[in-house]
């Protein structure tokens, strides 16, 4: 009844067998104990399951682990290196652009892919792009300037 | 000597974990043996339950358990309780059913609970639940407030059949009649405060486990409250000894209020742990969060202001009706009461006042506390009476504010309460400037070439935060003590542990209580942890809720810090050689007053717990203290916000073009984090103002409003950024100055940015527009009011 389903996430070669119907974030979260990715409402609105497949931000309870076959997946778990933060979480820290923590690894991934496409975004093209995120806590103003900040910090 | 922490916008502790995944949610625990719960609700806002027919889920695949209200009560399961008495008008205690964990003989709201399937995994769970049978005879539901009361409405409860909970009422009603006789001008108003749904990000969650080796539970949960769930558990739902059981809420994805409460889920698996003898997790949905978390607001109100001809208050009159849903939540009866009526002096004058509320048991979920908690509600009633009353008038709305202020301190409300402290002209004035009011007039008449209606709002709020002293509250019906509790804890080399009963669900206070702890004692930052959330860790908590953290749960710690700081004086004393009264202590340093001879607090401390030369025969070693501290009152934080609106008269979209708020929140310990709180509360209160409402089916009672897509949280493309300051006046009965923010943005906003929204549309002659202010709402105020032209 199972799938066997093989992908690279972090980096890590990972490989299992699965019932067909888990989803990406159930095998993230699950399968692999990588609980960073957080789920907020299971329907593909809220954003906080976002990771990275093939260098894009995806809603990871939207597709099934065996969409992601072959894939490279990079989770928030993989995004700092060496225990330094990458400079968008450190801009996100530098401009208390997160509260309970919850929303934060699905915006920080979404706002990475953000601003490697508008390397000098604008308020509005922030906002836009945050569209598919949401955050109870921040009323998004910090977050605003957190991916404003961090989109400058990732060019140097 | 280290430069002083207080006041400064220190980066937060809590924000390397979170930005890396190392977060420690509810859902990320995992325990050895773990089972997946799921829970089969009510599909009905009302039925007769007949037979719950569980035989084919039991054999279905992974089934481990299957749990009904029946089983519950044979095992002498008891409800939940409600943690607040209300005394109505007529003498009588309100009315409280029960409420069953698991629906016995009826169930009351769509999503009311059944019963609980356990199994190996959550599809197996879910494919089980759906082969239980349940014959359900549906009944007539009662949905809408303003349907309750009415003759024939189907009764909620039979210990209810007007579906009245209580009729309560506050204030002075001769005077206040006697004052409107006389006034010369009367405001009135009828306004619905919206049902909101909460939606913290993180849903629900809870993970129990029985040990048989010493009989006893462990609970992880979404908690704002470890110590109030699990002694509302033991001691009034499943009868355990509070030593067996450790409730543990461990980083929780927000709160508002909404993981306050004690939930039919926490406790129906904790019982079912020692069951079935092995853990059991349950996560709800995001469906399940709409329909069953505990609602916020759901008011009808009728509001008069009876004012003289220079725009001076003499009276204001309330009748409210509020919305318990099908069950009282464990602090619902307070809020509507206790939490709003007592705030509806606001920051004004007002010599008379009288409110009356009724609540109202419907078909609809439970409505309990919600980011502000009645004082949203109360400031929308005073803040839109004011506003309109202005208008009507013909005066400036800051000025009609000035001259009803209350400018000397303490003063005495009509409603109760006894404000310590406060400077409204001084925020007000800082939010004109602020927010240019100056320049309003060309920015609206530059908006009107343009065809867009520009309009201006204000809302000078008070908040009463730290609900306190524990003998008032008792007097007025609470049944818990609302202290707080802290322990400092100096290690042998001088690093301190922290233990609160106050939670931190996104407010930082790893960071803030840090700071605290490391001023005053003189110690670096990094060398102080506090440790939340854990019964099997911290004394005891009252939790974290209406504001109180920093107001209560940081004065129990500045309590404990003062007995460390007096016991290192005995110990410096003996130390160094000196009397125990010239020992004077400074950021980490005990000296003798006016010589060199000093130790540091690390020196202290290693001698504390290596007591090679101390004084045993007088002192105890060791350097671990607690405290725990009742306040003397309320805080009572206030502000002005202003908020700037444009409105498309063709498709009445309304956009905030500008939003200011300047608060006074007396001394700010972290002004990064406390602008962080303003921000997040602002959003919640345009939330309210603009996008949120909770429907229900009128007839059916079917939540229409249960998914995303049809509950407008706002987004990122939905706000503007905010203009925040802040005005200084400190709390006169608490150490450090505190009062509290966590609330503030969300009582302020929404009665600003509906007067802004009245006053763009008010040449057009609108007087009001209800909230939510939808695009089609403005849009049909604006054709109405041109139809009556």
């Amino acid at each position: 009844m199972g799938v066997t389903v093989s992908m690279t996430v972090n980096g890590a070669r990972v490989s299992a067998d699965l019932d067909p119907r888990t989803l990406l974030v159930q095998f993230l979260r699950e399968h692999l104990r990588l609980t960073g990715t957080h789920v907020g409402c299971d329907t593909g609105q809220c954003g906080a399951c976002t990771v990275h497949v093939g260098g894009r931000a995806v809603k990871s309870c939207l597709i099934l682990a065996a969409q992601a076959e072959g894939a490279e997946v990079m989770t928030i778990e993989g995004v700092s290196r060496d225990g330094e933060l990458h400079p968008m979480q450190a801009a996100f820290r530098d401009h208390h652009g997160l509260q309970c923590g919850f929303c934060t690894p699905g915006m920080v991934m979404n706002a990475i892919e953000l601003a490697q496409k508008h390397p000098n975004p604008s308020e509005e093209t922030v906002r836009a792009g945050l569209d598919g995120n949401y955050c109870r806590c921040t009323g998004y103003h910090n977050i605003v300037k957190a991916v404003q900040a961090g989109a400058a910090a990732m060019k140097r | 000597m280290n430069a002083p922490l207080i006041g400064t916008s220190v980066k937060r502790k809590e924000d390397y974990r979170f930005l890396t995944g190392g977060g420690q949610y509810t859902d990320d625990v995992m325990l050895p043996g773990q089972t997946c719960a799921c829970f089969l609700r009510s599909p009905h806002a009302h039925a007769r339950i007949r037979s719950v027919d569980t035989e084919k889920a039991r054999s279905a695949p992974g089934v481990v358990a299957i749990f009904t209200g029946d089983d519950l009560a044979k095992a002498k399961v008891g409800g939940l309780p409600c943690g607040w008495l209300i005394t109505g008008v007529n003498g009588q205690p309100m009315k409280e059913p029960p409420h069953p964990p698991l629906a016995q003989g009826k169930v009351r709201y769509v999503g009311d609970h059944v019963a609980v399937v356990i199994a190996e995994t959550l599809n197996q769970a879910k494919d089980a639940a759906e082969l239980i049978e349940v014959d359900y005879e549906a009944l007539p539901a009662v949905v809408k407030v303003a349907d309750a009361r009415k003759p024939g409405a189907p009764a909620v409860h039979d210990i209810a059949p007007d579906n009245t909970c209580y009729v309560w009422a506050l204030g002075d009603k001769a005077a206040v009649d006697k004052a409107f006789a006389s006034a010369q001008h009367v405001t009135a108003l009828e306004f619905i405060n919206n049902r909101l749904i909460p939606n913290a990000i993180e849903p629900r969650a809870a993970v129990a486990s029985y040990s048989r080796s010493d009989d006893s539970y462990t609970l992880y949960v979404t908690s704002q409250n470890p110590h109030v769930a699990r002694l509302l558990m033991t001691a009034f739902v499943l009868g355990l000894p509070e030593h067996k059981v450790r409730v543990i809420a461990p980083d929780v994805g927000g709160g508002f209020g909404s993981k306050i409460y004690l939930y039919a889920e926490e406790v129906v698996i904790t019982w079912a742990s020692k069951q079935i003898n092995r853990p059991v997790k349950w996560t709800a949905e995001r469906s399940e969060s709409f329909m069953s978390d505990a609602h916020g607001r759901d008011h009808l109100t009728k509001a008069e202001l009876a004012l003289d001809r220079n725009g001076k208050f003499l009276a204001m009159r309330v009748t409210t009706t509020a919305n318990m849903g099908a069950y009282l939540s464990t602090f619902a009866s307070c809020i509507p009461t206790i939490l709003y009526a007592t705030l509806l002096a606001g920051q004004y004058t007002t010599p008379a006042i009288y409110c009356e509320v009724t609540a109202v048991f419907t078909n609809t979920a439970p409505v309990d506390a919600y980011r502000g908690a009645g004082r949203p509600e109360a400031t929308y009633v005073v803040e839109r009476l004011v506003d309109t009353a202005a208008r009507e008038l013909g005066m400036d709305r800051s000025e009609i504010r000035r001259r009803n202020f209350i400018k000397e301190f303490p003063y005495q409300t009509p409603v109760a309460l006894l404000y310590d402290t406060g400077n409204y002209d001084a925020t007000l004035t800082e939010a004109l400037k602020l927010a240019d009011v100056a320049g309003f007039e060309a920015r609206r008449q530059e908006a009107e070439k343009r065809g867009k209606l520009r309009g201006l709002g204000y809302s000078t709020y008070i908040e009463a935060c730290g609900i306190a002293p524990s003998n008032v509250a008792g007097s007025l019906g609470a049944r818990a003590g609302l202290f707080e509790a802290g322990e400092i804890r100096v290690h042998p080399t001088g690093t301190v542990t922290v233990f609160t009963g106050s939670h931190s669900h996104g407010q930082g206070h790893e960071t803030t209580f840090a700071q605290v702890v490391a001023d005053r004692l003189g110690i670096p930052l990094e060398n102080v942890d506090i440790v939340h959330g854990d019964t099997g860790r911290i004394l005891f908590g009252m939790g974290t809720y209406g504001s109180r953290s920093i107001a209560v749960g940081g004065t129990a710690i500045m309590k404990a810090l003062d007995k460390i700081v007096a016991k290192g004086k005995k110990i410096a004393a003996h130390l160094l050689e000196a009397a125990e009264a010239d020992i004077e202590y400074d950021r980490g340093t005990f000296r003798v007053a006016g010589t060199d001879r000093k130790k540091t607090i690390a020196e202290v401390a290693f001698a504390a717990y290596v007591p090679h030369n101390y004084p045993l025969d007088k002192l105890e070693p060791g350097l671990n203290e607690s405290a725990f501290y009742d306040p003397t009152n309320f805080t009572f934080p206030a502000g002005s916000h202003l908020c700037e609106v444009e409105i498309d008269p063709e498709t009445g979209h309304t956009r905030i073009v500008n939003f200011t708020a300047v608060d006074d929140f007396g001394k700010v310990i972290n002004p990064m984090i406390v602008e962080g709180q303003v921000h997040g509360g602002l959003a919640q209160g345009i939330g309210q103002a603009l996008l949120e409402a909770c429907v229900y089916d009128p007839e059916s009672g079917q939540l229409l409003t249960g998914t995303y897509m049809d509950y407008a949280l706002p987004r990122a493309d939905d706000l503007p950024s905010f203009k925040v300051g802040t005005q200084e006046t400190p709390c006169t009965h608490n150490p450090l100055g505190v009062k509290g923010c966590g609330e503030a943005g969300a009582i302020g906003a929404p009665a600003a940015v509906i007067n802004a929204i009245v006053d763009a549309l008010a040449p057009l002659g609108v007087r009001d527009v209800e909230m939510p202010a939808t695009p089609e709402r403005v849009w049909r105020a604006i054709r109405a009011a041109k139809a009556k032209k």
